[in-house]
């Protein structure tokens, strides 16, 4: 703050202050000649008068305490233009001290569990308490409090997962945060071959489809979709690109819902939560989820890089 | 010379109708969103009645169509009688009227369309917002030419809260509404960042001081003391609490800001600036009440005075209240909870609407000739549905709000909330019905008016124009 200001905030509190007590105690002075119940003499509009009567003495009180806790108050802390206050507090520090307090409480919680494995931690009851309150907190906005996510939010429940189930993978998508990119395929393949393909994909997942446009799909999937979602349709954790054959959705498994994801794709974002939970809440909540999936063994699946934005994610599923 | 001799009343009449009418509208647009934040789906998936576009709505028109007629109707019919004048142009005051309805209707069109500013209290996009500053200008001018040509030397108290109240709103109105248009419906502030949020609640609060208190303050002391039959309480009082409010109510808008990105020096000024606010506001609470001391058993017989004495209490419990919920600790507690809402609805409804309905209630047979409103009893009806209705809704929203915050801050352990946010939402839900309670009956206070309003105007077939008295006092 510049001089200028420092001294234009000063003198502008000050005089409106000192105005105003200034004005309080001239005015409180009782006079000789007050007569209670006295008017004034001044008469409007036929019959309004005013009395002037003095100052009510607790009223009076009341101000000038106010007046006085203000001045003591702006003594103590920042508000007269640049004056830090005698106690320099700032509401920066204030902030820092409690995150530091905060922490060193949270240092003790956590300590514990930063060497045991996260399959360890699974069966540890403090473990999923303290999993399942940073899940509610932070992760339930989109994946539901059941962990049951909603369309375009994957289920976390049901053991298939888009960029694979292994504890140090679902840590690194919760640390790093994932972006699946399905491109809008509508100006390469045309409604025809959109409507082709989402035939074909019907088929993949067993769904009933028209035999003659899925065939057509066939092709145009081969040259089309194959680089991300494999051959066979089964998709790709390396890149998030989901498996198409088992029915599972994250968009949705109609034939409009399908043909609407190839024609404009799809982009789904999972934040990066590593700078605002930290590591220990990261390996946590994934302690928490990987606990309501069902435990077939995934330990031998494709682990993904925990590199985050990797290309792929379509019509489908967690 | 006819309007030399009689004082202009049917621009007073015209905002006295408009008044009860707006006064409905934006009551019946709050008490329907009130019931959408119960059930939602109450929007019926029309955006035009969302709750983001309903509720600027509802504000605007209970604070600026509702209460700025209010204010309009008694600022015109007050200087008139307490000047012993005519008003200072007919034509212009005639302006003032159809302006100021234009900019109601452009209001009631503009915002459910979504057409905003996003600024609380000032969402009207800057063609309306220029139509306001000419029509607020005329008002000046009306007044102010009135209080120049007046016939009596004194210019008494009631005037200077209206004319305080009318040059400050001009001047908020202006500075917060600087804005560069990118098309006709859309321009951007010229500030940003904090000191775009510092003028927005500068600009807020002085909304609430100016508009909300200090004109309300001009209608309490001609219709309380006219009512009552007794002078007013203390002159001198009048003096510092007059100044003193309007001086510091100047400072107080960055307490709506504390623990933002505003500066610390900023935020403290905020704070004790509005402590220092409770003494001068409680000085017209006295001056009010005091005013009826040797005239109480009147409360007794007069439900207007009813209406006006409980006014009084509602702006002295809102004025500590206030004060009370700008100190940084108990702000921590209040701040974004509906504790906030119970607070502007308790000086909204119970001082603002209060003091106005009482106002009307003793203007009205005075403007149509006649000895006194068709229905004591109805009003009587009125004072009671609408005081339970306040004290329903501001009790469930203090309970609501405390809850609140205190669920939005517990903490476990492991430093995360105890609560999600859709928990405290859940508990909230049986106060969020009972404030609708509440507000209904609030509203049908006011369907009791405006029937009582309309039969009492049945009987004044031709309302007779009002003489100037020759007699000059004061």
């Amino acid at each position: 703050m510049s001089a200028f200001w420092n001294w234009y905030i000063v003198l502008f509190v000050a005089a409106n202050v000192v105005g105003i007590v200034w004005l309080l105690l001239a005015t409180a002075r009782r006079k000789r000649g007050d007569i209670e119940q006295a008017t004034t003499g001044h008469v409007w509009d036929e019959d309004l008068q005013e009395l002037n009567n003095p100052l009510p003495l607790w009223w009076l009180g009341l101000f000038l305490i106010s007046v006085v806790f203000s001045g003591c108050y702006l003594a103590f802390y920042p508000g007269l233009g640049a004056n830090a206050g005698v106690l320099g507090w700032t509401s920066d520090k204030e902030v820092a001290a409690d995150l530091a307090d905060n922490n060193r409480k949270l240092e003790a919680v956590f300590a514990r569990f930063r060497d045991q494995p996260i399959e360890h931690l699974e069966h540890d009851q403090q473990a999923l308490t303290l999993g399942h309150n940073v899940f509610v907190n932070n992760c339930a906005a989109c994946h539901g409090s059941d962990a049951r996510g909603a369309k375009g939010y994957p289920n976390l429940t049901d053991n298939d997962w888009l960029y694979g189930g292994a504890p140090d993978t679902v840590v690194a998508t919760i640390a790093k945060g994932r972006n699946g990119v399905m491109p809008p395929w509508g100006p390469v393949l045309g409604d025809q071959g959109v409507e082709e393909v989402a035939n074909y994909v019907l088929m993949l997942s067993g769904q009933k489809a028209d035999a003659t446009l899925a065939a057509a799909g066939k092709a145009r999937f081969a040259t089309t979709c194959v680089a991300c979602h494999g051959p066979e349709g089964k998709g790709n954790p390396a890149l998030g690109a989901p498996n198409l054959t088992d029915n599972i959705w994250l968009y949705g498994n109609t034939l409009e819902e399908i043909k609407a994801t190839i024609k404009n794709g799809r982009n789904g974002r999972m934040p990066a939560w590593e700078n605002v939970l930290g590591a220990d809440r990261v390996r946590l909540a994934a302690v928490w989820v990987l606990a309501q999936a069902p435990h077939v063994e995934t330990s031998s699946a494709p682990v993904a890089a925990a590199a985050p934005a990797a290309p792929a994610g379509e019509a489908k599923q967690p | 010379m006819e309007t030399l001799q009689t004082y202009n009343d049917k621009v007073v009449r015209q905002f006295t109708v408009a008044t009860i009418l707006w006064g409905i509208v934006g009551m019946a647009v709050g008490a329907f969103i009130a019931a959408q934040l119960a059930w939602p789906a109450l929007n019926f998936d029309i955006p035009y009645l969302t709750y983001s576009r309903l509720r600027p709505l509802h504000t605007n028109a209970v604070i600026f169509a509702f209460g700025g007629c209010a204010l309009m109707a008694t600022a015109f019919y007050v200087v008139q009688r307490t000047c012993q004048v005519r008003l200072f142009s007919d034509k212009l005051a005639a302006f003032v009227f159809w302006g100021w309805q234009l900019v109601i209707v452009s209001a009631a069109i503009t915002l459910p369309l979504g057409i905003t500013q996003g600024k609380e209290y000032a969402e009207l996009e800057w063609p309306i917002d220029l139509l306001i500053a000419v029509v607020w200008v005329a008002f000046g001018i009306v007044f102010f030419g009135t209080i120049v040509k007046r016939r009596v030397k004194h210019i008494y108290v009631a005037n200077w809260f209206y004319g305080a109240f009318i040059i400050t709103v001009a001047v908020l109105h202006i500075v917060n509404n600087l804005a560069i248009p990118v098309s006709l419906w859309k321009s951007y502030p010229i500030y940003s960042g904090a000191v775009d949020a510092m003028v927005q609640w500068w600009y807020g609060h002085n909304a609430v001081g100016f508009f909300l208190t200090a004109g309300f303050l001009g209608m309490m002391y001609y219709y309380v003391p006219k009512q009552a039959q007794r002078p007013v309480y203390s002159y001198r009082l009048s003096v510092v609490h007059f100044w003193a409010l309007i001086s510091v109510y100047m400072w107080a808008g960055p307490h709506h800001l504390q623990y933002t990105a505003l500066p610390d020096w900023a935020q403290s000024l905020g704070m004790v600036f509005s402590l220092i606010l409770l003494a001068p506001s409680w000085g017209g609470m006295i001056n009010g009440m005091m005013t009826l001391s040797g005239a109480w058993h009147k409360l007794r017989t007069d439900p207007i005075l009813k209406f006006m004495i409980v006014a009084l209490s509602f702006y002295g419990m809102s004025t500590f209240e206030g004060p009370m919920m700008s100190i940084k600790t108990v702000n921590s507690l209040s701040h974004y909870t509906d504790w906030t809402i119970g607070h502007v609805h308790a000086g909204a409804l119970g001082w603002v609407a209060f003091i106005s309905i009482g106002s009307l209630y003793c203007m009205i047979p005075r403007l149509l000739n006649l000895p006194a409103m068709y229905s004591t009893r109805a009003i009587d009806l009125h004072f009671w549905i609408a005081t339970i209705g306040v004290v329903v809704y501001i009790a469930s929203m203090w309970i609501a709000g405390v809850m609140q915050g205190l669920m939005w801050r517990a903490t476990n352990t492991d430093g995360t909330l105890t609560y999600t946010f859709v928990e405290s939402l859940a508990q909230t839900y049986p106060y969020y019905v009972t404030r609708l309670v509440g507000g209904l009956l609030v509203l049908s206070g006011m369907f009791i008016m405006a029937w009582n309003v309309a039969k009492t105007w049945a009987m004044a077939r031709q309302p007779a124009a009002v003489p100037i008295p020759i007699a000059v006092a004061a």
